[in-house]
């Protein structure tokens, strides 16, 4: 078991499997959203079945906060050490088979963990904006209105182009994330390799366009 | 045809390097990479100047010495062709050509082009290797092999551990060419005694080395003169979570 968190290759297994089960959450979360298109009543509703999961919602919680922990974690650790192995750079290096997506690992993953401290402290502890926070308001029903939340949020300009920034990193480091997590895990052949390598593109820009479609028509006004 | 080089020049290991300027003139199509520097060193000694450093030994693409990064590929343009075996008709009159060493930690450069990659040996002494005794030449299918197997194992010992993977690397890792002889020995019955053993030491060894880790950028693939795909590094994974569970269990026996 030590072996999983100080070899190369368990910690790049350790890298996969968070990353498998945040990629599991962010499809998980995608799903639940959308039920604002279905207007104030769906995801009210939805909002509330969450709540009344009691000690189940929390379970998931420390189990996502140990997942993201553990993955930021082994990530920046990864990178110093492979940055301490490659000294110097080539006067002249062509990339043949590395994508952007790939090379800026890094860089989108960090923004997305920044994004999320931010995410939360919006949506989820209501430390920024309080004003719009579900938790001082109720819709008719009684219910927290997570609805008029998401919407008041979204019709600010820049709360949505930062929304949508970081959904292009997510987009960006699925491109690459999940085609590697099947290679990493062992799960592709010379023959799946390919195909899994487009599917995995494929997910990232249908969960990319999932995600902005929500400020999007907030924005546009179709969702008010 | 005429080329103008840029050669890394560098006197010794802890000495910094630069790009030189070089002149090549009169370079026949015919000529092979190799001795298109030794027409150029000829003109350098004959000028009483040091001629560049470079590593070579069998000059037909087995031997693996030939560490070039041509114009930012390693062993340059041509798909699966050690620098030996690239041939001055892939350039044209008036090209730029960029020649540096690979450039990993691990691979300290000894004198312009030729680095020191004896890391990868050490990777080898680790763990690449069966324990058995040696005898007479076993006879032919007294051990069967499946074909497929036999064919992966072939393919997989083609790494002629050149280095390229690694000089392709944006990580610096030797992924690849550990991958190739885990894979090698794994599939084979004579390797799978040690495989579990195998796949951990020689991984940590890579590690020990200065390498970096494997993140799926596939450059390696792309850069190995022998065709050695990055299926090898999956089937080195499944070897270490194999060897991961065949632990955990010894250690509820």
């Amino acid at each position: 078991m030590l072996l999983l968190f100080k070899n190369t290759v368990g910690r790049k297994i350790v890298m996969a499997v968070t990353g498998l089960l945040m990629f599991g959450f962010i499809i998980g979360h995608l799903l639940g959203n959308t039920t604002i298109f279905t207007g104030p009543d769906g995801i009210n509703a939805y909002a509330e079945k969450l709540r009344n999961l009691g000690p189940l919602i929390w379970i998931m919680r420390v189990i996502m906060l140990v997942m993201v922990s553990l993955h930021v974690f082994f990530g920046v650790q990864i990178t110093l050490e492979d940055n301490a192995a490659k000294p110097g750079s080539y006067a002249m290096k062509r990339n043949l088979r590395s994508t952007f997506a790939s090379r800026s690992m890094i860089w989108t993953g960090l923004l997305i963990a920044g994004y999320l401290i931010y995410h939360l402290l919006q949506f989820t502890f209501h430390v920024i904006n309080p004003e719009i926070s579900s938790m001082k308001n109720f819709d008719s029903l009684g219910r927290h209105d997570v609805f008029s939340m998401l919407v008041h949020g979204f019709q600010s300009v820049l709360v949505s182009s930062v929304y949508i920034a970081a959904m292009i990193a997510v987009a960006l480091h699925l491109a690459h994330g999940i085609q590697s997590l099947f290679q990493t895990l062992g799960l592709n052949n010379d023959s799946s390799l390919p195909a899994i390598e487009k599917a995995g593109l494929i997910t990232a820009v249908i969960l990319f366009l999932g995600y902005v479609s929500i400020p999007a028509a907030i924005l546009a006004g179709i969702v008010k | 045809m005429d080329l103008i080089l840029f050669v890394w020049r560098q006197k010794g290991p802890d000495e910094k390097g630069l790009l030189e300027q070089f002149a090549a003139k009169d370079i026949s199509p015919e000529m092979s990479f190799l001795e298109m520097l030794d027409t150029v060193n000829e003109g350098l000694i004959k000028a009483a100047k040091e001629p560049i450093a470079f590593d070579h030994d069998c000059r037909e693409g087995i031997c693996g010495m030939c560490s070039q990064v041509i114009n930012g590929v390693p062993h340059g343009p041509q798909e699966k062709t050690t620098v030996c075996q690239l041939h001055m008709r892939n350039f044209k009159d008036g090209d730029s050509i960029y020649i540096e060493p690979w450039r990993a930690r691990a691979f300290p450069v000894i004198k312009d082009l030729i680095v020191d990659r004896s890391a990868l040996d050490r990777i080898i002494q680790a763990g690449g290797y069966i324990s058995v005794h040696t005898g007479g030449v076993p006879d032919a299918n007294a051990v069967l092999i499946s074909k497929d197997n036999a064919d992966t194992a072939m393919d997989a010992s083609e790494c002629i551990g050149c280095g390229a993977c690694v000089a392709a690397c944006p990580n610096g890792s030797a992924m690849l060419f550990t991958a190739a002889k885990v894979t090698h020995l794994a599939m084979l019955p004579q390797g799978q005694i040690e495989a579990a053993r195998r796949v951990c030491i020689m991984t940590e060894a890579m590690m020990k080395e200065g390498f970096g880790n494997c993140s799926n950028h596939y450059e390696c693939q792309a850069a190995c003169p022998k065709g050695i795909r990055v299926q090898f590094i999956a089937k080195l994974n499944r070897e270490f979570i194999k060897a991961q569970i065949k632990d955990s269990g010894k250690r509820n026996q």
